[in-house]
């Protein structure tokens, strides 16, 4: 750096605390019961926080954790923030408000966030959360802040001067689409994209004291009522009866195996 | 009447399965269903294209090409399709939920204004009212959600739903012009060509190894496996991570969620999160030397044994199988 460099680059990341894989599903008549749930950030999240901390290192600038949802989702933005980012926006719902609400009307507050709390320069999030599994919300506040996207990134290289991108992202087949992209833009990260970071103890100390601000959906001028789709019964899987289990020499298993998919299951 | 705009894909010159039982899926609940297809391929085949659709029960078939669309560019896809469905009356925008169609269908949904319900098990269509369901938490439960208006934008999960007897009607071919700026431009793709197999994502057979596989040139007995069933061939993340296979192969929680007719497991254990990825598939076999394994608490039929053992008996067999017809 000579000094004379005036680049600055203002990072949001897009954060989602999801429940852990291993949770048991309680359902109640709104869904998930979230109590008792252990949550995280979302996976995927990890390798947009990692990006947006890289790339304020190298460029200079601001990295921004944002996430929507009740108090609780404050844990996922201190991990964040533990990792290296510096400021957070919390998005405030209910958790009652919270199950009305729908990819829509999230990606509209998480939008009008961004606008009010911005411009940013490039906004990262994960590619999909792994509680929904959707991969709809960063093409949806890119679409609402009229941003250029990509998803499933797995390469990054930001433009000498900060105005544009090439990017790999990963499609079916083991095939990867390069892409050129106006700056700013949003970008929705894959696992490969880095190596996130574990939180420091200093780190996690740090981010006790950094400022996390908080929105109202209110005052952003929304509420479940803008949500387009209303969540009408939620259920679980039927339960599977038991399997057979086979035992003998390799060509024994074999031909049990093929008998019972061609003449039972009937799928060869 | 309820009008619906379906996207479809080409591979390999046909239509893809998936993208015909979605046409199905709205068809045979009385909605009147346009196909829109994008790029060369739709153009060199849009004959057979036009007779793929119109057998499942679409009456056009819109074909866009320019020489912008050699790859997928999804501000041209969105512009394009929203025009399309603007100026057509459409109420409902639909496609199978492959990758191309999960990172654009958010997108449009946002432009048009509606709501979105991505990779969807089931939906349900009476009149103006129109419900989904889709799988939350990898599956662990069910959501039904109910569109409170139209328009509506939903995926489909590929081969969940069946497709009709062929009607031998073929669609009407609508030439409609590509529009808007291009804000991101795929200039190349690289890797994943020449690989006959099907995309795992959309696969109706799959078979996949996991550590126990120990090396990635010992995929060699998984694939000849693959070939003679048309399967496609994944990987658990174990295998992924200690390199014996690519990312892509990965089936499971942070790689592909599968959902074939048969998925045959080689050597995997059955961590939660590799069951997050495929547990939907309709026949399960795994084959594993601990009987122990929670793969066997998943699977309708279970081999214990040693997968270098079992998998080349298993395509003897399949060959044999398949041989006699």
């Amino acid at each position: 750096m000579n000094g004379l460099d005036w680049s600055f680059m203002k990072i949001a990341v897009l954060v989602k605390q999801t429940p852990d894989t291993e949770t048991k599903a309680n359902l109640g008549a709104q869904g998930l019961e979230s109590a008792g749930l252990k949550f995280i950030l979302n996976p995927y999240d990890e390798f947009a926080v990692e990006e947006a901390i890289q790339l304020r290192d190298k460029l200079k600038g601001e990295a921004v954790v944002v996430s929507l949802g009740p108090d609780r989702v404050v844990d996922a933005m201190r991990t964040a923030l533990a990792m290296g980012c510096d400021t957070g926006i919390h998005v405030k719902v209910s958790e009652e408000e919270l199950k009305k609400l729908d990819l829509f009307v999230v990606a509209k507050a998480l939008a009008a966030a961004l606008k009010q709390k911005g411009p940013f320069d490039l906004i990262l999030a994960g590619k999909q959360a792994i509680d929904d599994d959707a991969l709809a919300v960063p093409q949806m506040v890119a679409e609402f802040l009229e941003l250029p996207r990509a998803t499933v990134v797995t390469k990054l290289e930001i433009g000498s001067d900060s105005k544009s991108a090439k990017l790999r992202r990963a499609v079916d087949g083991g095939a990867e689409e390069i892409i050129e992209i106006q700056l700013p833009a949003v970008l929705a990260a894959h696992k490969g994209l880095n190596t996130p970071r574990y939180a420091s103890l200093p780190g996690i100390m740090k981010a006790k004291q950094k400022k996390v601000e908080v929105l109202e959906l209110s005052a952003l001028g929304l509420s479940a009522n803008d949500a387009k789709v209303t969540y009408e019964k939620f259920e679980l899987p039927p339960e599977k009866a038991p399997g057979k289990i086979f035992k003998g020499s390799p060509q024994e298993l074999a031909q049990q195996i093929v008998q019972h998919l061609r003449n039972e299951a009937k799928v060869i | 009447m309820t009008k619906a705009l379906v996207l479809i894909e080409l591979k390999n010159g046909n239509v893809k399965k998936s993208s015909l039982e979605s046409i199905h899926a709205l068809v045979s609940q009385g909605v009147e269903v346009d196909a829109i297809a994008f790029g060369p391929e739709a153009t060199t085949h849009k004959d057979g294209a036009a007779k793929a659709v119109g057998g499942q029960g679409a009456k056009k078939l819109l074909k866009v090409d320019s020489s912008d669309l050699k790859f997928y560019q999804p501000d041209l896809y969105a512009s394009t399709i929203a025009a399309t469905f603007k100026t057509g009356g459409y109420h409902i925008l639909a496609a199978s939920a492959s990758s191309l169609v999960k990172d654009l269908l958010p997108t449009l949904a946002a432009r048009l204004d509606a709501g979105l319900a991505p990779d969807c098990v089931a939906v349900k269509i009476d009149g103006s009212s129109i419900s989904a369901k889709r799988p939350m938490l990898a599956g662990k439960y069910f959501a039904t959600l109910k569109f409170k208006a139209f328009p509506a934008v939903l995926s489909l999960r590929p081969n969940v739903m069946p497709i009709g007897a062929d009607s031998g009607q073929s669609a009407q071919i609508v030439d409609t012009p590509a529009s808007g700026a291009l804000r991101a431009k795929t200039t190349d793709v690289s890797g994943g060509a020449g690989s006959a197999r099907p995309d795992l994502a959309e696969a109706e057979r799959i078979i996949s190894a996991g550590r126990a596989i120990k090396a990635s040139e010992n995929f060699k007995i998984i694939e000849e496996c693959a070939d003679v069933i048309g399967a496609a061939v994944g990987a658990s993340r174990a295998a992924v991570d200690a390199g014996m296979a690519p990312h892509a192969m990965q089936v499971g929680q942070t790689g592909k969620t599968v959902n074939p007719n048969l998925y045959i497991a080689c050597g995997i254990s059955g961590a939660i999160q590799h069951l997050a990825g495929m547990k939907t598939s309709k026949v399960i076999v795994a084959i594993n030397t601990d009987p122990e394994a929670p793969i066997f608490q998943k699977a309708d039929y279970g081999a214990v044994g040693d997968l270098f053992a079992v998998v080349p008996e298993l395509t003897k067999e399949f060959k044999k199988l398949l041989s006699a017809g």
